[in-house]
């Protein structure tokens, strides 16, 4: 019986071994995004209310770790106004907020529709 | 089913509730059973109840709460404490345990199939009603018999999960893979969830709702027994299908289910309700008192 909860304990451990090291395996994700991903353009950038529930989804999601204002926390939570953001294409924001960056702490938004995940886009696109 | 509310794990949840103004809504999908791959953010606590009401063939209704603490320690690391109570009715109100549970994305990436794995370690009684999993040869008659009886059997598992998980077109689709053992001489015992929910609206409105279609999100989740390593058959398990229902509120998420048995094994009905809110960022309470970055 004691064997076989030392094997038990021994696969759970090499569970977790595992899930570390490939979590220490990735790099930045900014680096990574595909063409197709960086090519893509807003679909909602034209429509009024874009912004708004931008902002909305912004307040929910994103004000906690980031400020309100956006600002961050000038630590590993960045600031959302900046040349990052500017330089960066709609299809690229739109890719990072859907994969996340899990090894830095940014988790995926996939589980956004992805309608709200442009609309994020419109706004983030907004106070820049 | 008032006694419920007067249960360690009533009043646990009624403290909880009434830390309201500092809440945010949580942002898992409503299943009950069913795990998918959203994770907690880190540094946020979700505070989570979820009930199950039913009546076993023969016996008294009950009402069966559990009340968890779920932090995101990574953005692929979660992990969570349960504290389980129930109350039978003519019978007793009675803690029933605890739970420990730990979820890890080992992907960094998001793919079409998300895999999530899940180790929990339970220290309960027999008595324990939460149907949070079914698993093996479970079935209603486990949920019959007398607390007095049930509350004297301790059991000590540890159950583990493969959650494979996709985000597809604003569906979720998530297929959770269950093995559980009893640390003593038990056979391994094996279980199944399955779920799929949906916004009702994917877009968001631009102005502030509470009522809005893009608030609720509706789907299914079914789940039951697939036997143990002594009797790797159907024969004697139980299952289940349940429409699910989840309503996004400022402070929290609302969720509902009634779970219908498939067959003369399980529960005729299982309704549950479940409540969940988020302490954004805890983690930075502590750092700021320390001078830290915030």
């Amino acid at each position: 019986m004691i064997a076989r909860t030392q094997k038990f304990l021994g696969y759970i451990c090499l569970t977790i071994s595992f899930s570390l090291l490939l979590c220490a395996a990735t790099s930045s994700r900014w680096d990574r995004i595909p063409e197709k991903d960086h090519a893509r353009v807003n679909p909602l950038a034209a429509h009024s209310e874009a912004v708004a529930a931008g902002a909305l989804i912004y307040r929910d999601h994103c004000a906690q770790c980031h400020r309100s204002d956006a600002s961050g926390d000038g630590h590993k939570k960045p600031a959302l106004r900046s040349e990052r953001i500017r330089s960066a294409t709609d299809g690229d924001i739109e890719w990072f907020l859907r994969q996340g960056d899990l090894r830095h702490g940014m988790p995926s938004w996939s589980n956004l529709p992805e309608a709200k995940r442009w609309q994020l886009v419109a706004y983030l696109r907004s106070i820049q | 089913m008032a006694r419920l509310f007067l249960s360690p794990a009533g009043i646990f949840s009624a403290l909880l509730l009434s830390l309201l103004p500092g809440l945010a809504a949580a942002q898992e999908k409503p299943y009950f059973v069913t795990y998918s791959h959203d994770l907690e953010e880190p540094g946020n606590l979700e505070v989570e109840t979820k009930t199950a009401l039913a009546q076993p063939q023969g016996s008294h209704r009950y009402g069966a709460t559990a009340s968890e603490l779920e932090y995101g320690v990574r953005a692929w690391w979660t992990s969570e404490i349960y504290l389980d109570g129930e109350t039978t009715a003519q019978e007793s109100t009675i803690l029933t345990g605890f739970r420990l549970e730990n979820r890890f994305r080992p992907l960094m990436r998001e793919h079409v199939i998300n895999p999530v794995i899940y180790v929990e370690f339970e220290n309960i009684t027999g008595a324990d009603k939460t149907l949070l999993e079914v698993v093996g040869h479970d079935g209603q008659s486990d949920l019959g018999e007398p607390n007095s009886d049930t509350r004297q059997e301790h059991e000590h598992e540890a159950e583990l999960k493969l959650i494979l998980s996709s985000n597809l077109k604003a569906w979720n689709i998530s297929e959770n893979f269950i093995a559980e053992k009893n640390l003593g001489h038990e056979p391994w015992e094996f279980g199944y969830a399955l779920g799929a929910a949906r916004p009702l609206r994917t877009l968001g409105s631009g102005k502030p709702c509470m009522f809005c279609l893009e608030k609720f999100t509706a789907g299914a989740e079914a789940y039951g027994g697939l036997g143990d390593t002594d009797s790797l058959t159907l024969h004697n398990t139980s299952h289940y299908i349940a429409p699910i229902v989840g309503w996004q509120l400022p402070f929290g998420r609302f969720s509902f289910s009634t779970g219908f048995g498939l067959n003369s094994n399980s529960l005729d009905r299982v309704y549950r309700i479940g409540w969940a809110s988020e302490l954004p960022q805890v983690g930075s309470w502590f750092r700021s008192s320390k001078g830290g970055t915030r």
